[in-house]
């Protein structure tokens, strides 16, 4: 444990030192760059200026820094907590978390219990904050105490206080105040030459000794942020691994954790990408962002499947040393995480504990099965279609009928295919081409057409036979059938709150 | 002259170096020691609030569970054997019986749906948990600690200053059977 953290420390120090050096040669470049400018454009540039230049660039660039982190420093838990809507727990309002909070320090030897801030929000997640472990604060999304019960509950809050207890909230608050410097930096720049720079050029006295410069300082400012970001971005990865590590090692049940991790992971519905800020997306337990990342390089998170993996992957056994084991079965030999590696050596391998005397309510655990069942319909392209009476058809992908009665009710459903909605535009179009006699060929290529009928879910049938199913927030006004590759046009429906909108089929 | 001065400078230095290794090194072992004091003495903490919410419990229980007046004599005996033990051996011992005592009252309160209903009962149960999940985390806290203090004390280069000094193995709180160690598995539902 405290040799991971020692580990931890080493490497976590290299890295800043690593980025610090960057936004300080990134500052000495500019300064040089502008004092030449200054200095007139001679064709000779004394290295007097040169000097003079660097040396303001670089004090300007660690003014940058110093004053960014002593925000943080100051103002960044509170910013944080303030910035997720969290309001901090009393002992009255939910014995669980608090409990499992407690259990967690004890657990992890923490010096005093962090503060517990409860976040209204339905999906869930958590994270924490708090650069010394006497003054930390752990945040739970209402969503997040829904959803779990108390094993998949302490698996989180150990994964959380895991962060705590290996620092990782202090080395991550300096590392993103590096990234926010060294990013400032770089869109300063790239503006002023792109508003400044061409009026200059024509003015006609800047030439020689600044070209080169030019060059020199436009490449930094686009490489050293991506570059930041990227030492930034991979430490935070393997941050994650040695707090799950550390859950699995407090908990003495990796599979509390796991399991927690899955039922987040299916819950991604409720994650809003566009309600989290972009600075926070590290600390949660799960990247609100997941979906915006464009790979594995930029992602702030390892895999979640990854994750679940590895602690499964556990066979029954809680140690740092099972943890490795696992992680190696996953990951490959590639990765190689030197705190865990440090901790492992000095660590046994422990028994886990079995699952808590409390099992999850009947209700909730169909819930949860009936969820992933429709997952699977869905990929296996069956229509869903909910009764009134409360029970859900399925219909099979190829059920050549218009209509389908409720085995319970017998309630007559009509089954949506596209192929209907079709034909009634085809109609239409037949009708215009009479009137006008020129838009045949523009109704042609619309060949395939659906309404939306409602907001939510809903599914139809491409005229090949394949189902084709829209969400709440689909945002395009077509989609491309994945079997016949045809494009259907998309109609809104009538939406509630505008009845103005008139459909019109032949437009 | 010079040779010697020189000479008695690097004496001087490596000195120097080893008097302030020793003393990290000694620091070192006092703060893990003072970790497995701590962590013992969050045991004692434990089981002390265990103790705390036992009487409540058992006054809300026998307002609904009036037939379980022996189940509820035997924990209330138990508690007071637990309460008033001295020494590791007869403590854990004490805390045994006290858990199976809990154990047989949490079966029993199972058929009264009216108790299992009740708020103040639910709290005190999500206490009782909670209590007995934080005797275990202390009791694997602190076990973590003896293992690594002992580890420490036992390897080089530590060894050499904690023999000097005489740091001696901590003990391990070992559980007779599994029924203390892993906290009474008391059915909720």
């Amino acid at each position: 444990m405290w040799e991971a953290i020692a580990a931890n420390r080493r490497r976590s120090l290299l890295l800043i030192t690593l980025m610090g050096l960057i936004l300080l040669t990134f500052g000495a470049c500019l300064g040089i760059f502008a004092a030449v400018q200054l200095g007139g454009g001679q064709e000779t540039v004394s290295s007097n200026v040169i000097l003079t230049g660097g040396t303001f660039g670089t004090l300007a660039a660690l003014l940058i820094w110093v004053a960014l982190w002593l925000t943080a420093v100051f103002q960044g838990d509170r910013i944080l907590l303030r910035a997720a809507g969290a309001r901090e727990m009393s002992a009255l309002d939910d014995g669980r978390l608090g409990n499992v909070v407690d259990e967690m320090t004890i657990a992890a030897q923490l010096p005093r219990k962090p503060r517990v801030y409860l976040v209204e929000d339905p999906s869930p997640n958590a994270f924490a904050v708090g650069r010394k472990p006497e003054n930390a604060a752990v945040a739970v999304t209402s969503g997040l105490l829904r959803l779990l019960n108390r094993d998949e509950l302490q698996g989180v809050v150990a994964h959380e206080i895991a962060h705590i207890h290996n620092l990782d909230v202090r080395f991550m608050t300096m590392a993103s105040v590096l990234v926010a410097g060294v990013e400032l930096m770089s869109r300063g720049v790239l503006r002023g030459l792109v508003h400044g720079g061409g009026g200059r050029r024509t003015g006609g006295s800047r030439k020689g000794g600044g070209l080169p410069l030019l060059v020199i300082v436009v490449v930094f400012a686009i490489l050293a942020p991506v570059a930041v970001r990227l030492l930034y971005l991979a430490c935070s990865r393997w941050r994650e691994y040695l707090a799950d590590a550390c859950a699995a090692r407090f908990t003495r049940y990796p599979d509390g954790l796991a399991s927690a991790l899955e039922k987040i992971s299916v819950d991604t519905s409720s994650l809003r990408p566009e309600k989290t800020a972009g600075a926070l997306a590290p600390l949660y337990i799960i990247n609100p962002l997941e979906k915006l990342s464009l790979a594995g390089l930029f992602a702030t998170h390892p895999p979640t499947q990854n994750r679940i993996m590895i602690l499964r992957g556990m066979g029954g056994r809680a140690g740092y040393v099972d943890y490795e084991a696992a992680l190696r079965k996953v990951e490959g030999q590639k990765l190689r995480l030197t705190a865990l590696e440090a901790a492992a050596r000095a660590d046994e391998s422990v028994e886990a504990r079995g699952p808590s005397a409390e099992p999850e309510p009947r209700e909730k655990s169909i819930e949860r099965a009936q969820k992933v069942n429709d997952l699977l319909d869905r990929f296996a392209n069956y229509l869903i279609l909910p009764c009134a009476c409360g029970i859900r058809i399925k219909v099979p992908p190829n059920l050549e009928r218009d209509e389908i009665s409720c085995s319970r009710c017998d309630r007559v459903h009509v089954i949506p295919h596209a192929k209907r909605v079709q034909e009634a535009i085809a109609g239409v179009a037949v009708l215009g081409q009479a009137l006008a006699g020129a838009k045949a060929v523009e109704a042609k290529a619309a060949a395939l057409r659906y309404e939306r009928r409602e907001e939510g879910w809903e599914a139809f049938r491409c005229e090949c036979g394949q189902t084709i199913q829209l969400g709440p927030g689909f945002p395009l006004d077509y989609t491309v059938c994945v079997a016949c590759n045809r494009r259907i046009e998309l109609k809104a429906g009538r939406e509630k709150n505008d009845p103005e909108v008139v459909v019109n089929p032949s437009s | 002259m010079a040779t010697l001065l020189l000479a008695a400078v690097v004496f001087g230095g490596v000195l120097l170096v080893i008097v302030i290794w020793f003393v990290s090194m000694y620091n070192d072992l006092v703060a893990l020691r003072n970790m497995v004091k701590n962590a013992w003495a969050q045991i004692d903490v434990q089981l002390k609030r265990r103790h705390d919410l036992i009487p409540n419990l058992v006054e809300t229980v026998k307002g609904y569970a009036t037939h379980e007046k022996e189940t509820l004599e035997n924990v209330t005996r138990a508690r007071a054997a637990a309460v008033s033990a001295e020494g590791v051996g007869a403590q854990s011992q004490a805390e045994q019986t006290l858990s199976g005592a809990l154990g047989r009252l949490m079966l029993v309160v199972e058929a009264y749906p009216d108790l299992k209903a009740n708020q103040n009962f639910l709290a005190l149960q999500e206490e009782l948990t909670s209590t007995e999940n934080k005797v275990g985390f202390a009791r694997q806290a602190y076990n973590d600690s003896v293992m690594r203090f002992n580890t420490k004390i036992q390897t080089v280069p530590a060894n050499i200053v904690a023999g000097a000094f005489n740091f001696t193995a901590e003990e391990f709180f070992e559980v007779q059977e599994e029924a203390v160690r892993e906290a009474p598995k008391v059915s909720f539902s």
